[in-house]
């Protein structure tokens, strides 16, 4: 491909990097024990919170930062971040009418009107802005299902004894470092509850927006599927252009008790950065699922945003007959880092995973897969098929995969099958040729190199997931 | 005329390959372009297409009158010109009924047609898929992964009798091919020959013009069409064999040879 297309490509616009002006109720920079204190306050938490956030602190205060994963950074000064954000309104919303016209605004721009004869049908949305949940939509239509769906706040309110039960147990706030500091400071985010036997009605999603500078986002999802019930489960993310970097760290916790099954997919478009790496989200985030006795956890995710994305949504195969899916495509264009895969832990009796992931880098973009398939001595019958595909795109971008398997057990099969390819000048001309431009020739080759993954997530998603990486990647054939 | 080649000198790095190509097309002809491995055959056939690995050094091409070397290879395609690969490339995930109907859009666009609807393609498609033989499995499958040799060339033939062009230009579409996909491929491409267009059939064997009868036949050495006649041109050079060529044409022939 000649240079020159394939740079044209890379260079489409971010999209969703406007900022919002609305009246924020921001905390200084800076973390301390009293930071920590005066978020459990303004959320009205309840004593077990804000004790288990402050052991997860003087925790964290005992640990350092990661530094083996495959991404370059400046060092982050945790105490020139905000740790809380939250738009002005009234302390409680009864309405969406109460809703800062701005913020409706903002997520209309986004194509997510929260307006509820204006959504999609089949999907209900939690909109998370800077720190706080600022609406959920069907909350009455999915009530009579029985399922709980709403804001973390309002979860620890309502719920406490779901949260005190399950918070933490699947990611411990001594995880790991960035899991530690999340549980410290996190001040929103999602809670679902799926009851025995049922299937939630509708699809169910988050929409998570950073608007303030300089201020991290540090939420915390929830989901706990009881016995034999369905969810399916989408997050969207969009953050303003800004040249400074931003932190995004967040924790996911998915509880799939026995026959229940979850799908976790993600749209992840953070701003990446301009083309020389200037701004930019850092996506640092813990995300994982146990899955019960036959219960199915998959994670489907897109990722292409953020100057950094570092995280292996995981699945620790605990009771027998479990399945694990992990279905992924990253892109790195430009500066871009990515650094994800998954982990798949086989625990219990004839436990099985399969993990997709698709890398596409682009510009200077480096993409690195890691995958832990981890088989105990008590997993027989393990099964575990891993495929690796790499797709470059131009001469200066770069493709690593980094598989680690680990069996204990003899009767286990693990499977790993890795490929990089290259978009070929051939496979360029011969669309050309056809009479389809090199700009749309790229974007489906790119988008046929994913369509295993692309075919796991929801419908409305799949078109848009898409789109957006036909965006991500404009100007960069080559 | 449908297609003038005048003078067209053409190298990749800094090698030359065309050595001044002179060819005139009428509408509704066929030629053939027989030549010895390393002729040029092949780059002829890409240069038409704009394939950019090889640049034009000298001479016009003049298609339907235009200047054609001025076009990008996709407005090439939008104008009429379709090129039948000798290797067709795969494109994993990418349906051949997705790719081709992209494909017949962007023309159908480029010329202010209306776009055809999936229906209505899937239609087309059924239809012109009888003359080659293929079935409909085909069309779901990904752009030419894990075809046979004699599928890929039958599906070349398949996407030129969706697409219709004015020239085709048919780059060694018999090789690799048994007698039977031979055959077929040859019936797609006779079916579609008409008096509006006009086909350039580049092969080393006399074997494919048995089935694809040529107007007229030429035949390459050392970068240049060093004869042309008729069809039975095609008969006498695969008696004497190329090396009659090269007697005929020593210098060109010697300089085909690296």
């Amino acid at each position: 491909m000649s240079t020159e297309t394939i740079q044209d490509f890379t260079r489409r616009q971010y999209q969703a990097g406007f900022v919002t002006a609305v009246e924020s109720d921001t905390l200084p920079p800076g973390l301390s024990e009293d930071v920590v204190r005066i978020i459990s306050a303004k959320k009205g938490e309840p004593e077990f919170l804000l004790e288990w956030r402050l052991k997860a602190y003087r925790h964290w205060l005992t640990m350092k930062e990661p530094r083996w994963q495959k991404v370059q950074y400046h060092p982050i000064d945790y105490q020139a971040i905000r740790y809380y954000s939250a738009p002005k309104q009234k302390p409680k919303l009864e309405s969406l009418d109460q809703v800062d016209p701005e913020i409706l605004r903002t997520y209309a721009k986004l194509g997510i009107p929260l307006e509820e004869q204006k959504l999609m049908q089949n999907v209900a949305v939690d909109a998370v802005f800077d720190s706080v949940s600022v609406a959920t939509t069907f909350k009455d239509k999915l009530a009579k299902a029985g399922v709980i769906f709403c804001s973390f706040s309002e979860a620890v309110r309502e719920h406490p004894e779901l949260i005190k039960k399950y918070l933490g147990s699947v990611v411990p706030y001594s995880d790991n470092f960035f899991a530690a500091l999340n549980s410290a400071v996190f001040s929103d985010g999602s809670f679902c509850y799926v009851p025995k036997g049922v299937r939630c009605p509708m699809e169910l999603s988050t929409y998570f927006r950073i608007n303030a500078a300089d201020t991290g986002q540090f939420e915390r999802t929830l989901i706990v599927a009881e016995e034999g019930s369905t969810v399916s489960y989408l997050e969207g993310c969009t953050a303003p252009m800004r040249d400074t970097n931003q932190l995004h760290a967040a924790v996911v916790e998915l509880v799939a008790l026995d026959g229940a099954n979850i799908k976790y997919s993600t749209v992840q478009n953070w701003y990446p950065g301009d083309a020389e790496g200037r701004g930019g989200i850092y996506n640092f985030v813990t995300k994982r699922g146990i899955a019960h006795a036959r219960a199915k956890i998959s994670w489907t995710q897109v990722e292409t945003g953020s100057a950094i994305t570092w995280k292996y949504p995981s699945v620790i195969l605990k009771g027998d007959d479990s399945v694990g899916e992990f279905y992924s495509v990253a892109l790195a264009n430009h500066r871009q880092q990515a650094d994800t895969g998954t982990k798949m832990v086989h625990i219990g009796r004839n436990t099985r995973s399969t993990i997709v992931s698709k890398g596409i880098s682009a510009g200077h973009g480096q993409n690195t897969y890691r995958g832990l398939v981890k088989v105990l001595k008590n997993a027989e019958g393990a099964r575990n098929y891993t495929q690796c595909d790499s797709l470059l795109l131009g001469d200066k971008c770069g493709a690593h995969t980094l598989p680690y398997i680990e069996v204990k057990n003899a009767s286990a099969q693990v499977e790993h099958e890795a490929s990089t390819s290259k978009i070929g000048e051939d496979q360029l001309f011969y669309c050309q040729q056809r009479g389809i431009s090199k700009e749309d020739a790229v974007s489906m080759i790119v988008n046929g190199f994913c369509r295993q993954v692309f075919k796991e997530l929801p419908m409305e998603f799949a078109v848009e997931a898409q789109k957006l990486l036909g965006v991500s990647l404009e100007g960069s054939v080559g | 005329m449908l297609l003038s080649v005048r003078n067209l000198h053409a190298r990749i790095g800094d090698k030359e390959i065309l050595k001044g190509i002179n060819l005139e097309l009428k509408p509704g002809e066929v030629h053939a372009i027989m030549g010895p491995n390393g002729s040029g055959k092949s780059t002829l056939s890409q240069v038409l297409a704009g394939r950019e690995t090889y640049k034009v050094t000298q001479g016009e091409v003049l298609f339907d009158g235009k200047d054609l070397l001025a076009l990008s290879p996709e407005a090439r395609a939008t104008a009429g010109v379709f090129l039948a690969f000798q290797y067709p490339v795969e494109i994993p995930g990418v349906g051949n009924l997705h790719f081709l109907r992209t494909a017949l859009n962007a023309q159908r666009r480029s010329q202010g047609k209306e776009e055809l609807d999936a229906m209505d393609f899937l239609a087309l498609a059924k239809e012109r898929m009888k003359a080659v033989q293929m079935d409909q499995g085909f069309l779901n499958r990904s752009v030419n992964e894990g075809f046979s040799g004699g599928e890929k060339k039958r599906n070349e033939v398949f996407q030129m009798s969706v697409l219709q062009p004015r020239l085709a230009i048919l780059d060694e579409t018999d090789s690799g091919l048994d007698i039977d996909a031979l055959r077929i491929v040859a019936g797609g491409v006779n079916a579609l020959r008409s008096p509006e267009r006009g086909m350039l059939v580049i092969t080393h064997y006399q074997r494919l013009l048995d089935y694809i009868v040529p107007d007229h036949v030429h035949v390459m050495a050392g970068g240049r069409i060093v004869m042309s006649g008729g069809k039975e041109l095609a008969l006498e050079l695969e008696k004497k064999g190329y090396a009659w060529v090269e007697k005929l044409g020593p210098a060109a022939a010697r300089e085909a040879r690296p």
